[in-house]
């Protein structure tokens, strides 16, 4: 049986369909992917993310330990703030891709995808070293994303934390409708919004009191549906579709969050090697020129022959356009490129696109 | 569930009404509501050929791609070339500004045995449990 999240009943009463994710029984969809997805660009839309891993490293020893098991630069954050990067096995795949947060050089947690849960806890426990003790809170968490650009305002009537003194990527501890919370301006949508992780008991109360509160911005409930497309259009990797174990930070755009000119983290030795010798396929944005939806899967030809294959693709609900990512060679990469998608058996014109797809208005 | 009683329904989810000589084809509400929110399809040219039981396009919501099985063989004679810059009719109204394709069918009786709205209801209720 797949795991619950403590919203799971929430979810069932409102009448959310449901879906097996990562192991786990999550709404796909609440309204409509659609719906929920404009409501999120435009207003503001809550999301389940209980299932988000949570492991955190602490000791006299943590920040250090971390830092060698992370491609991008902890020392270069303070506390209170979070910094997203890879987790790279010896050869330089993905183990996955993780938000810190660093509450302290002493106390740093990793938010680490629901699927690599214990791959990555057993990754990280084996190879932690000095004095560090690495633990496994996902059980200890709830997490509730409120995203959109009314999310702040909404927020600010049910929280203690001043949300205007909270930039990008900051977060603090504090409550949320009396919930004790740590209050993340973190996201996956690419609008404005925050995370907000509490104890698993607290998360039906603070679910309904947002939704109960939100109804002022017309806060919409959403699923795993919106998330995807929300994430796609900003062309956000996701693990397992675009990046895995197979492929390396640089192959997947991530070079911006691997700091090469560091100390040794594990990966790095074959990242430099990577960077000197070139990449041999690079994880390109594309849209297609004519009718049709990229999957995940489906090849990609040039001349009529496999140079590649898509790894994400939909229709933007925001732009109207199918968007997609594809690992390609790096000579297509360059924005203009043009090449075929093979969708069931039919070539349809693509060209490579800057991304991320989508902006916000200003 | 509120069915039409004048369609006759597929195990796939498909409706099929006769209209003078021809049987206009769609999708049932309880597949689009299964589907989501469409956002692309593809149907056959006018004139294609469609055997009952295979694939005859694709319908793609956000979430997912569904084939689409011709509910009897014949010949396309209308496409409904609106939904393609309107996919969301398939959602909006199915069983009307929704049809997909019309028939001209190779045997009358093939409308026949399909299932009529109650044996349908009864199909439909039966998976959900």
């Amino acid at each position: 049986m797949a795991l619950r999240t403590p919203l799971y009943e929430t979810h069932v009463k409102a009448g959310a369909r449901l879906v097996e994710f990562a192991g786990w029984d999550l709404p796909v969809q609440y309204e409509g992917i659609l719906a929920e997805h404009e409501a999120v660009r435009t207003r503001v839309g809550l999301f389940d993310v209980s299932h988000m891993g949570e492991v955190v490293f602490r000791g006299a020893g943590a920040l250090e330990a971390l830092s060698r098991l992370f491609t991008n630069d902890l020392t270069r954050i303070a506390d209170g703030q979070a910094q997203y990067g890879c987790l790279c096995r010896d050869g330089g795949g993905i183990v996955d891709d993780v938000v810190v947060y660093r509450r302290g050089a002493e106390d740093l947690l990793v938010c680490v995808n629901a699927g690599n849960r214990r791959k990555d806890y057993e990754w990280l426990a084996r190879r932690a070293s000095g004095a560090v003790e690495v633990r496994d809170e996902s059980d200890e968490w709830a997490q509730l994303a409120l995203q959109g650009p009314l999310a702040a305002q909404l927020l600010q009537r049910l929280t203690n934390v001043n949300l205007s003194a909270l930039r990008s990527y900051r977060f603090a501890q504090g409550e949320v409708a009396g919930a004790r919370c740590l209050v993340a301006r973190t996201g996956y949508t690419g609008e404005d919004g925050f995370e907000l992780f509490c104890p698993p008991a607290e998360a039906p109360r603070l679910w309904a009191e947002l939704m109960d509160a939100g109804q002022h911005e017309k806060l919409a409930p959403c699923g795993l549906g919106a998330r995807d497309s929300l994430r796609l259009e900003m062309a956000y990797r996701l693990y397992g579709n675009d990046i895995d174990d197979e492929t390396t930070p640089l192959e997947a755009g991530l070079g911006w969050v691997v700091k090469l000119d560091r100390d040794d983290f594990l990966g790095r030795d074959a990242l430099v090697r990577q960077r000197e010798q070139g990449i041999a396929r690079k994880l390109v944005g594309f849209a297609l020129t004519e009718p049709g939806i990229a999957r995940h899967g489906y090849p990609v030809l040039q001349d009529g022959a496999k140079v590649g294959a898509v790894t994400s693709g939909t229709k933007s609900p925001s732009l109207g356009t199918s968007i997609g990512l594809a690992y390609l060679p790096p000579a297509l990469a360059a924005e203009g490129s043009t090449f075929h998608v093979d969708i069931r058996g039919r070539p349809v014109a693509a060209r490579a696109v800057k991304t991320p797809f989508y902006t916000r208005p200003r | 569930m509120n069915l039409p009683d004048d369609l006759r329904y597929t195990r796939e989810h498909e409706w099929a009404r006769r209209k003078g000589a021809l049987v206009v084809v769609g999708v049932t509400a309880f597949a689009q509501e299964q589907l989501g929110d469409v956002v692309y399809l593809e149907l056959p040219d006018v004139g294609d050929v469609v055997k009952k039981g295979e694939s005859f396009g694709v319908v793609e919501s956000t979430k997912a791609v569904s084939e689409l099985f011709a509910p009897i063989s014949g010949k396309v004679v209308e496409v409904n070339d609106p939904l393609s810059d309107a996919p969301e009719t398939v959602n909006d109204d199915p069983y009307e500004e929704g049809w997909m394709i019309a028939i001209e069918p190779s045997d009358p009786r093939e409308l026949e045995a399909l299932m009529d709205a109650k044996a349908y209801q009864a199909f439909v209720d039966e998976g959900e449990e």
